[in-house]
């Protein structure tokens, strides 16, 4: 194992230990014997537990300065993670096992440890129908490995292995506990997510053939790569991540996925396997092919602002409680993508926290999707009405987190809203003025739709099937609780996501100027 | 003229004779134990091969030898073991029960094992072909060998075989003989495209020495035989059809495009066979004919790197290595779920194994995931990996293009096979047709009723030996591929 110079030693078992941790995890509960489901659910939240304990850690001070601006020839300030641990896995593919930490992947890297804990604390207090607890425990902490090694790779043929792992588990997760049409949903998923990282597998080594390394660290900037690589890398870079984030017209799959899967496997999908993709633009796409981006940045802005509006006429429309988060987060994924696709320091930094905030909100908004549909027995807006009447906290919390996904001043929803537009304003020309028009009058049927989602589930007279609510119990306040502070203090103080990621985000973009 | 011969070189071969005369004389001594023998047997070739030291060639003639010891053949040849043993340990139910001589089918079985031995390390075409009929012959009894009455599958299954076999060698023969006579050359380290006026008759040559080895692998268009074969087989035999005989026609392969032009060729086949045999297979109902048009398909992502010429030896070669761990583990659990002398069934019989025998439904699921290239089948991701790989370098980008595009059509037949072992089975019960019962009336508790009809299987201990090897070989190759590259490299 190589010795990344100025790492403590404690800091790469960290690193090592958030995937090797989950994995352990799923392994143990796997093994347990069937008649303890209930103890292997238990058993399952507390690797989880600790691995969300190893997520912080890893801002533990390093000795490694991270100020640390090595101006090389071109100027570019060089991308320096915190922590980094290296070692040779498959020299003959040009795999190395190298992980690391930054400013752009320690917010997704602790969101995802927290969205996992609690979606297996929920596993322990109510396993959906369809199979057993303690194994959806454990393909929830497979998925934990997958997305953990996602964000921690540096290495891009590592990374696109990470990003193969949580496929299986996903369809595992929709078509094992899901709704009624969920093998079909199951299927689309898998196929469309598939189709997208063979198109990732194909433009890794494109652009490793062409440079010689996989490294994430050299490859930062462009690598000397010519044009066309950049170019080609770049395309299919873009598509692969479009179909994950998803970006519209690509998005297909998503709103089925969504309303078919269980409450957990909703959240996780929203809350952190849609990052995926946004993370890998900005990280592969952007990062490594940066000619290629400002090549694409238009077609991308383009369909950024056509999915926001698209995301928002069709919730305007819809009369599906789940289907209709999930169509919001093509809205929302807009706005990351417009952002990334301004290419430029606010908008970068204004996708990065869309996409964390993205996570929390839309994760509690699936939360409370789920524990409305489980006891109303419908998801049906025209069925559900007065939720204010019989159930006055749910219906409080559902208020707060559809205001907080709007976009509301103060709430974590508003910063990447507000700066992807800013950034695209910023960015200046005809083309990026009306983008930012758009986007902003998308942001308006954004208010408009969950207006109306209100308007619809917690007012007017209580129907039928909102009527004997039981109390939100214990279990469902732990897993919302978190969430709820995290949208309040994400919107309060933005540095929380955003404080280390101002030389990154600066090294990924500089290329370009 | 007298011949040097290095008695060394010729261990691995030797064994492997020598596991097969062991059958034999077991049988006819003790008539019993021969598939003990076979197994200890084959072991004992797979060391030998590891054992061999340096690297011996022998049969040479200047600098050109007919018998060439490579860690490459070494490997290749504790492949051919290591399958032969696994195929003999799943297939010991049925010969218990007398579904088939014993004594004939292992001495068949280790007598092939030996032609694939004469495969991994022949030096010149004759020798390749030689090997490679010592491969298929004993299979062809193999795939008919069967004391079950009233079923014709078998035989038919085996006259196909036969009739498409001898014709393709019949074609590589004609093939190697066109090659002679146009360049003079026979070692597989002197063959060239020839030169001047003989330039078109060693293209010809070549192309028909590919389209005869094609049939061995199964490519499209010369894969009509293989479902049929694979389908009226034994299952534990139609694993042995698609791995070792498998693995020998794309050593052949290997073997003569590395230095012949049939790049263009060999793309044409590969892009027809795994666009067709993952088509067909999306249609199939039947579990081995669903494995079967996959393996075709397989066979296409093998030869598509060898289209690359030399390049792409490793990375096919690398990818038949890990495909035929993940093929065998499929087939074996196959073995494990169906009755002995039983073919593979339909997938609808699968329908819901997987909750009773966790295990082995876990073990399937790493197979197929493998086989489509996903995690958890780490090793089935790595091959395609390096395919992807190997073609971008060579600059047949579009050619990975087709491969890509093709592991998105087999993942939806793959995940439908691994699918049906976790779905509900329709609940046991009468249908009455009617306008007030729509579902089945349960006669009895329909749980009872279901684990009575279908209990739990109860799996041999061998076949569970050869299952849990497979598997943790699986896993390990997942974790630690380069073991597999340095082998082939070195």
């Amino acid at each position: 194992m190589m010795d990344p110079p100025g790492v403590p030693a404690a800091l790469q078992v960290l690193l090592i230990a958030a995937l090797v941790l989950p994995a352990a995890g799923a392994v143990v509960v796997a093994l347990l014997p069937t008649r303890l489901d209930r103890g292997a659910r238990v058993v399952a939240t507390v690797f989880a537990a600790v691995t969300f304990v190893a997520t912080l850690l890893l801002a533990l001070p390093s000795s490694r300065d991270v100020g640390w601006t090595d101006y090389s020839a071109s100027g570019a300030v060089p991308v320096v993670p915190w922590a980094e641990v290296q070692a040779p896995w498959v020299p003959s593919l040009g795999i190395e096992f190298h992980l690391g930490v930054d400013g752009v992947s320690y917010p997704l890297v602790v969101l995802t440890g927290l969205l996992t804990l609690l979606c297996c604390a929920y596993t322990v207090w109510k396993v959906p129908a369809g199979g057993s607890g303690r194994t959806l425990a454990a393909l929830l902490l497979v998925l934990e490995v997958g997305i953990l090694g996602t964000f921690l790779a540096l290495d891009l043929v590592l990374f696109f292995v990470f990003f193969e792992v949580v496929l299986l588990p996903m369809y595992a997760v929709i078509a094992g506990w899901g709704g009624a049409d969920r093998r079909r949903a199951a299927r689309k998923f898998v196929l469309y997510t598939l189709f997208g990282s063979v198109l990732l597998l194909l433009g890794v080594f494109t652009v490793v053939v062409a440079a010689g390394t996989g490294d994430l660290l050299a490859l930062a900037g462009g690598y000397g790569l010519s044009r066309t690589t950049q170019q080609v890398a770049f395309a299919l870079f873009a598509v692969a991540f479009a179909v994950k984030a998803p970006l519209w017209p690509l998005h297909t799959w998503l709103p089925d996925a969504h309303t078919e899967a269980p409450t957990v496997g909703s959240v996780i999908l929203a809350g952190v396997l849609l990052k995926m993709g946004t993370y890998g633009l900005i990280r592969v796409g952007v990062g490594v092919a940066p000619e290629g981006a400002a090549w694409a940045a238009p077609v991308l802005g383009v369909l950024a602002a056509a999915a926001i509006i698209a995301g928002s006429l069709v919730c305007l429309r819809q009369t599906e409680l789940k289907r209709l988060i999930a169509y919001s987060s093509v809205g929302h994924m807009g706005f990351v993508l417009l952002g990334i696709a301004t290419l430029t320091v606010t908008g970068v930094q204004a996708a990065l926290i869309g996409n964390v905030a993205h996570g929390v909100i839309t994760g509690l908004l699936f939360f409370l999707a789920g524990a409305i549909k489980d006891r109303a027995h419908t998801g049906d807006l025209g069925a559900l009405g007065g939720l204010r009447e019989t159930a006055p906290r749910l219906a409080g919390l559902l208020g707060f987190a559809a205001i907080a996904s709007l976009g509301l001043p103060g709430l974590a929803g508003f910063w990447g809203e507000a700066f992807a537009v800013v950034a695209a304003v910023e960015r200046g020309g005809a083309l990026w003025i009306t983008l930012a028009v758009v986007a902003a009058i998308g942001g308006a049927l954004t208010a408009a739709y969950f207006m109306r989602l209100l308007r619809r589930v917690t007012h007017g007279p209580a129907t039928e099937a909102v009527t004997g609510f039981p109390a939100i119990s214990r279990p469902e306040w732990i897993a919302w609780a978190p969430l709820v502070l995290l949208a309040l203090a994400v919107g309060l103080v933005p540095a929380l996501v955003l404080a280390a990621t101002a030389d990154p985000v600066a090294a990924l973009t500089g290329a370009l100027r | 003229m007298t011949q040097a011969v290095n008695h060394v070189a010729l261990l691995p071969l030797y064994a492997a004779a020598g596991t097969a005369l062991l059958v034999l004389v077991a049988d006819l001594a003790f008539a019993r134990f021969q598939v003990l023998a076979g197994i200890l047997g084959s072991i004992g070739t797979a060391v030998c091969a590891l054992a061999v030291p340096g690297r011996p060639s022998t049969f040479c003639s200047g600098d050109l030898c007919s018998w060439i010891t490579t860690p490459r053949a070494a490997l290749t040849t504790v492949i051919f073991a290591a399958l032969t043993a696994g195929v003999l340990a799943l297939s010991t139910p049925a010969l218990r029960m007398g579904l088939a001589p014993r004594g004939e089918f292992s001495f068949l079985l280790t007598c092939s094992m030996t032609g694939g031995v004469v495969v991994a390390y022949a030096g010149d075409l004759i020798t390749l072909i030689v090997g490679l009929e010592t491969l298929t012959l004993p299979l062809y009894v193999l795939v008919g060998l069967r004391r079950v009455r009233g079923s014709r599958a078998g035989t038919s299954a085996a006259v196909t075989f036969f009739l498409v076999s001898v014709v393709s060698t019949a074609v590589a023969l004609l093939g190697a003989a066109l090659l002679y006579a146009a360049t003079g050359a026979l070692h597989l380290s002197a063959l060239t495209v020839g030169s001047g006026e003989f330039r078109s008759l060693a293209a010809v040559g070549a192309a028909m020495v590919v389209v005869g080895f094609a049939f061995k692998v199964a490519a499209v268009p010369l894969h009509a035989w293989a479902p049929a074969t694979y389908d009226g087989a034994p299952v534990p035999v139609a694993a042995y059809l698609s791995t070792a005989s498998k693995l020998g026609g794309v050593l052949a392969l290997a073997a003569v495009v590395q230095r012949l032009d049939t790049g263009p060729l060999v793309a044409v086949l590969a892009v027809l066979t795994m666009t067709v045999g993952n088509l067909v297979a999306l249609r199939q109902t039947r579990m081995v004919r669903l494995l079967a048009w996959s393996s075709v398909a397989q066979a296409g992502y093998i030869i598509a790197p060898l289209a690359a010429g030399a390049v792409g030896i490793d990375a096919a070669l690398a990818y038949a290595v890990f495909f035929v761990a993940l093929e065998f583990l499929a087939f074996s659990v196959i073995t494990a779920f169906r009755a002995p002398g039983t073919d593979g069934g339909d997938l609808d019989d699968y329908r819901g194994a997987g909750r009773r025998n966790r295990w082995l439904a876990a073990a399937f699921v790493l197979a197929v995931a493998g086989l489509a290239g996903l995690p958890p089948g780490l090793a089935g991701l790595f091959a395609k990996v390096a395919i992807v790989q190997s073609l971008i370098s060579a600059n047949w980008g579009w050619l990975a293009g087709v491969v890509a595009i093709n592991a998105v059509i087999a993942l939806a037949y793959y995940v439908r096979a691994a699918a049906l072992l976790y779905t509900a089975p329709d609940p046991v019960g009468v249908h009455l047709t009617g306008p007030v019962q729509a579902g089945p009336v349960a006669v009895a508790d329909p749980d009872l009723l279901r684990a009575a009809t279908h209990p739990r299987i109860a799996v041999a201990r061998p076949v569970a030996a050869a299952i849990a090897v497979a598997a943790v070989v699986t896993v390990v190759l997942g974790f630690a591929p380069q073991a597999i590259f340095d082998f082939l490299n070195g």
